[in-house]
């Protein structure tokens, strides 16, 4: 495994609402390997996006981050003060969102935006950054760039303004860059150029990416590294060829058989039943106890911990811990039954 | 067995006015939907796949005549449907139902379950008032809620109970065709199964008859007898769902597919990827309207439109809106350049 340059390590973050205090994520730990994807995969919910608001601290102001550590090649960015922050936000650490129209600024042109980055960060002048400006849209593959920088976002497709996007969070050289369901709102076709892209930049620059997506089929695609979330923790991580092969945990079979897919044909789709729980009311032990066809009374009572097999994949059911209660091999979603390890 | 045409679509126009300049003039038009025909036959699902702004929606929403359309035919059981006043078009929608995309938008909050299913009986005159509590909570059971549901408002559901109001509402008149619209689009993947579990088993028992309308190709894949493939305006490719996936001719069909990411890390990846974005509707790209991004595009595409036809090479009722189906298949005809990435 390469060196780390990110890991996080039993991550907290709640937020205080009228009905009581929001375990949004609740000790969740990954590392990202220096120039690797790892993806992060949950639906609704999971508080996969809150993890990644959570190490950038750019949490609303009724979220705090109540335990935990976020290291960046070894310093904790939890205990840095605002200002150190803010140096490092869109320099060492860019982000990327969903929807590029709420993230862009209306009122200024694309130029205007990319510059600001490279003014704050690097200290270039108006000038400097604006003909850097033009070399970035070129980079993301945005045609006659020269007249492209001094557009507004209104007038750019929603492909062109994710690549504006990626254009500014890429302007400082970042050695890591969160994309938070970067593709989601895009089309296939763009979302092939905009995932491409990634890609691409990623191979040349050396940056690891930590993507964030509900999508398996992107996952399969871009990552090297997976961690499923469930509930406001992790419940499973491995590399991406292990998690599709051999999936774990009861939750990430569950998903991958109800995924409908685009390359082969399937009978019947095996849902999980029932709904994610509210995180106000969250099921005592194993979170995904009540919708397991496995469940027993151990996960009815005590959370497990994420069990690691050695080879530095980890699942978070009692199933493949001495303590398992119940058969040797287990049946979880019908056909084969997973066998304990 | 030759099935009974229930829907006939033909030669559907929809086209959007813009308004503009200094008196709100029409000064041009939206071309949603321009010129399509296709059939639907009774027990059948038929999905219109394509992205953004390629009219599916806007086929659906014209058929049921939510938008009048500007031109064409919609022969659902022997009646035009473009034809009728708008009473009998009333009387018809009992036939034709629509579940929408978000179920947040489609119920009314200030409404409970039961009212919802309620109001929609009491339009259609389907039952005597006194058979309907009987009748929603069975229709609330057939779709997975429970009776004591039915007084709640929609706000104490999540979304995917929601959809399934929205799909118990929809049965809740007898119809024979449901247009889904992006129906399990906004649910996540664990309840999008027992979504499209539910239509599928729901389809077997009262002999439904679905227009899916979809980008999810995976969803399409799993739902569909047959594929309608839309781009700007026009339909490209249509066929049998296997003749689609397996076996697709029209280029952007192929492009469609192969840019979709497949849940197999070990899949060989090679996606064709299409320059540029879709071209706008309001002033379509001449000829095949497909010829600004495809690899293959000839002079002959940006002069003649194609017509939707079957080549060589093609199963029955598998037809394709190219110039050069056959050219491509040999080899004749060959890409500009070598658009395929891995990434």
């Amino acid at each position: 495994m390469a060196e780390t340059i990110l890991d996080v390590r039993d991550l907290r973050t709640s937020f205080y609402t009228d009905e009581g205090e929001v375990k949004a994520v609740d000790g969740v730990s990954f590392s990202v390997p220096k120039g690797k994807t790892i993806g992060i995969v949950g639906e609704s919910g999971s508080g996969k996006s809150i993890t990644s608001l959570s190490i950038l601290r750019l949490l609303a102001s009724n979220g705090k981050v109540v335990g935990g550590e976020v290291r960046f090649k070894g310093d904790n960015l939890l205990a840095y003060s605002e200002k150190k922050m803010r140096g490092l936000r869109g320099n060492k650490i860019s982000m990327i969102f969903q929807e590029p129209m709420t993230s862009l600024n209306p009122v200024f042109t694309v130029g205007q935006q990319i510059s600001e980055t490279l003014i704050e960060h690097q200290g270039m002048s108006k000038k400097a950054a604006m003909a850097k400006s033009v070399d970035l849209l070129k980079l993301v593959g945005i045609p006659s760039p020269e007249k492209r920088v001094k557009q507004y976002p209104y007038e750019l497709s929603g492909g062109m303004r994710q690549r504006v996007m990626i254009a500014i969070a890429l302007a400082c050289n970042p050695e890591i860059l969160i994309a938070d369901e970067p593709t989601t709102a895009l089309d296939v076709t763009i979302q092939a150029q905009i995932l491409g892209l990634i890609r691409d930049l990623q191979q040349r620059m050396g940056m690891s990416v930590v993507l964030i997506t509900h999508d398996l089929g992107v996952v399969a695609e871009t990552c090297d590294y997976v961690a499923v979330m469930y509930a406001g923790q992790v419940v499973e991580y491995s590399d991406v060829r292990t998690l599709f092969r051999k999936p774990r945990h009861p939750y990430t079979i569950g998903l991958l058989k109800s995924l409908p897919r685009p390359d082969a044909d399937q009978e019947k789709l095996v849902p999980i039943h029932g709904t994610v729980p509210s995180p106000l009311h969250m099921p005592v032990g194993c979170r995904f106890n009540p919708r397991c066809p496995a469940a027993t009374d151990l996960c009815r009572e005590q959370l497990p911990d994420l069990f690691d097999d050695g080879e530095g994949n980890q699942v978070r059911c009692w199933i493949y811990n001495e303590q398992w209660p119940g058969e040797k091999e287990v049946d979880v979603f019908g056909e084969e039954r997973i066998a304990r390890r | 067995m030759e099935k009974k045409e229930l829907l006939v679509v033909d030669g559907l126009k929809q086209y959007f006015p813009i308004k503009g300049g200094f008196l709100g003039r029409t000064v041009n038009h939206v071309k949603a939907v321009d010129d399509i025909s296709f059939t639907i036959h009774e027990g059948e699902t038929v999905s219109i796949v394509g992205e953004s702004g390629c009219g599916k929606s806007t086929t659906g929403r014209a058929i049921l005549r939510l938008e009048e359309p500007t031109e064409g035919k919609v022969v659902f059981n022997g009646d035009d449907l473009t034809q009728l006043s708008k009473s009998d078009m009333r009387k018809h929608r009992k036939d034709l139902q629509i579940i929408f995309q978000d179920p947040y938008a489609s119920i009314n909050p200030r409404q409970t379950v039961s009212d919802v299913l309620d109001e929609a009986m009491t339009i259609q005159n389907v039952l005597p008032k006194r058979e309907r509590r009987q009748r929603i909570i069975e229709l609330l059971e057939t779709v997975g809620l429970n009776a004591a549901q039915a007084d709640r408002y929609p706000h104490e559901f999540s979304g995917g109970q929601r959809q399934r109001i929205g799909i118990a509402r929809a049965l809740s008149v007898n119809p024979k065709l449901i247009i889904c619209d992006e129906a399990v689009s906004a649910l996540d993947v664990s309840i999008q199964a027992q979504v499209l579990n539910l239509l599928d088993e729901l389809q077997e028992e009262y002999n439904l008859t679905y227009l899916f309308i979809s980008h999810d190709l995976g969803v399409v894949r799993h739902i569909s007898d047959r594929v309608i493939v839309m781009y700007v305006g026009k339909i490209v490719e249509i066929g049998d769902k296997h003749s689609i996936f397996d076996n697709p001719k029209h280029p952007y069909t192929k492009a469609l597919l192969s840019a979709i990411p497949v849940p197999d890390p070990d899949r060989e990846r090679n996606h064709i990827v299409l320059r540029g974005d879709v071209p706008s509707p309001i002033d379509p790209p001449s000829g095949c309207r497909f010829h600004t991004r495809c690899p293959f595009a000839q002079e002959k595409c940006r002069v003649d439109v194609p017509e939707l036809v079957r080549h060589e090479g093609m199963k029955d009722g598998h037809e394709a809106a190219c110039h050069f189906v056959e050219e491509i298949e040999r080899g004749e005809v060959k890409p500009r350049e070598l658009a395929v990435t891995a990434f």
